[in-house]
């Protein structure tokens, strides 16, 4: 039998065979409930996760793409000196454009400080060139050395003081983000096998007559194996779907909420929590199994 | 009436004998319960178990059965060695040789009808055929109108009968009985006398540990048995004085 048919035979179950074991109640109950809480954490988890890491790529690209060029010197030798730096960048490999900004573009940027009315013409400002790299970008030593020679007020600035901190935490954000969906994950399996382990031991009675009559161990796991991994897989999906409809509902990305609000799915992003309950069955599967055959050969 | 289509010993290569104790010995914790017992069950043939209580009758039946391992000797079951046997063959055996436990247990939470059809469902021969065969079966022990009770339900003469049921179903070569009448007046005792009497005409072999000696008379006006008793450890044939 091929392994889907094998999945497919069992869902689908052998309705005797799961008679045999007693409804078991409340342990059945709790696992389910284990496995829906457990899963509407791993989809925060994984939430968490994915933001971290779009976070970490989006600061990285937008910082990394830009540079930005200050040029310091007296008024009168301030249009020359930018001329030369200007030239001295077109002719670099690996910058895509540079372009000065315009004073009204500099009061700009400095008025969230400075406040709109400060007469800015009578105070020294430095001129501010805006870079742009291609992809490859530009060597960043080798400039500054020809700038030292050729411009002497200028000061480069690559963004790789802001950009890496950044970067490193979204990076830790990420794994300890995956770090807690794989502590879910193992949770869930221990809290499954506690389950099972209780059920086993409450229904020593029904494991009895069974190998009297002739069950072997496979068939006896089996049973219980099979109401363990569909409860799990049940409490799993109600706690996904709980989970997923909780992201949706947060309110959307903006530029004034900053990341706590891009704390969500996007894209293919929405896939990876539909793996939770498949995941939580899988986990219960094997942990079930593994107690339930430990267990028969304990008792004899 | 109810048809057994098993098989019997015959139908091993080479055994001539459905079960073979050599020279057995078994001992719990403190000391010997039975020792240097040697024992070759045939097909076809009908045994008494008989001696004092503690004296080891329910530990001799399962050392038969395998469901323990002598401390010393050796058993082999349908031609095979109880020390080389994995647990999945042992439970295959178990479906060979139908036992009626002293204290009858089922699973309480389903109706008699499939406490008996269990060694069926556990061996995923719950077919068709099968099945309409139970509903004889159970008419057979009596039980044909209380199918759908459960067994807590039953008296303890039902619950006797409804094991032995559960035990033949598979149409087993050897059926073990511990004390069958244990918990059953006269009247019904003679009952599932009957019914494991018309069980060894069939060809199976059986084996009832009683200290019942009334029953054991009763039967033997019906059935060549041999009564075989066990006493200070050994097993001895018991003479015709019984």
């Amino acid at each position: 039998m091929s392994v889907p048919t094998r999945i497919i035979a069992f869902v689908t179950g052998d309705a005797q065979r799961d008679r045999v074991v007693p409804p078991s109640g409340i342990t059945a109950r709790l696992t389910g409930f284990a496995a829906g809480a457990m899963a509407f954490l791993a989809v925060f988890a994984l939430a968490l996760s994915l933001a971290s890491g779009r976070l970490a790529t989006r600061w990285g690209d937008e910082l990394a793409r830009s540079s930005t060029l200050r040029i310091s010197a007296p008024e009168a030798q301030m249009a020359e000196q930018t001329a030369t730096a200007l030239r001295v960048l077109e002719t670099t490999p690996g910058i895509a454009s540079a372009r000065a900004l315009s004073k009204e573009e500099q009061s700009l940027l400095l008025a969230p400080w400075f406040g709109p009315d400060l007469p800015l013409e009578t105070l020294p400002i430095p001129q501010l060139i805006e870079i742009r790299e291609t992809e490859d970008g530009y060597d960043a030593a080798g400039l500054r050395l020809r700038l030292q020679a050729e411009v002497p007020g200028a000061v480069l600035d690559d963004h790789t003081r802001w950009r890496k901190p950044l970067e490193r935490a979204a990076g830790r954000l990420r794994m300890l983000g995956l770090l807690s969906v794989l502590l879910i994950a193992a949770t869930t399996g221990a809290m499954i096998t506690l389950a099972a382990l209780a059920a086993l031991a409450a229904n020593a009675q029904v494991i009895a007559v069974l190998r009297l009559v002739g069950a072997q161990d496979g068939y006896i796991a089996q049973a219980f194996v099979r109401r363990f991994t569909l409860r799990a897989l049940g409490g799993a999906a109600v706690g996904t779907g709980l989970g997923m409809a909780a992201v949706m509902l947060l309110p959307s990305a903006s530029e004034t909420g900053g990341f706590l609000t891009g704390l969500g799915f996007q894209g293919t992003g929405w896939v990876w929590p539909l793996l939770i309950p498949p995941l939580a069955g899988v986990v219960a599967y094997f942990a079930t199994g593994t107690a339930a055959r430990q267990r028969l050969r304990e008792v004899g | 009436m109810w048809r057994c289509s098993g098989t019997t010993g015959s139908n091993v290569t080479g055994a001539v004998f459905l079960i073979e104790l050599e020279n057995i010995a078994y001992s719990y914790g403190g000391g010997e319960l039975l020792s240097d017992i040697s024992l070759k069950l045939s097909p076809g043939s009908f045994h008494f178990l008989t001696g004092p209580s503690g004296s080891g009758k329910t530990t001799f039946l399962k050392l038969c059965y395998g469901a323990l391992t002598p401390t010393a000797g050796q058993v082999r079951i349908f031609d095979q060695d109880v020390r080389e046997m994995s647990r999945d063959d042992h439970a295959l055996v178990r479906r060979r040789v139908g036992v009626v436990h002293q204290d009858c247990q089922f699973l309480d939470h389903l109706p008699v009808a499939d406490n008996v059809a269990l060694p069926l469902m556990v061996s995923g021969r719950d077919d068709l055929e099968n099945v309409s065969n139970l509903k004889e079966l159970m008419h057979w022990v009596g039980l044909g109108d209380r199918a759908n009770a459960l067994p807590p339900e039953l008296s303890g003469g039902e619950r006797q009968r409804a094991a032995l049921a559960r035990a033949v179903i598979m149409s087993p070569d050897v059926v073990l009985a511990d004390e069958p009448t244990g918990n059953v007046d006269w009247e019904m005792s003679q009952r599932l006398l009957q019914l494991l009497v018309q069980l060894n005409r069939m060809g199976k072999t059986i084996m009832i540990a009683t200290h019942d000696l009334n029953l054991i008379r009763a039967a033997k006006s019906q059935v060549q048995a041999r009564v075989l008793r066990i006493a200070g450890r050994k097993l001895q044939l018991a003479g015709a004085d019984l």
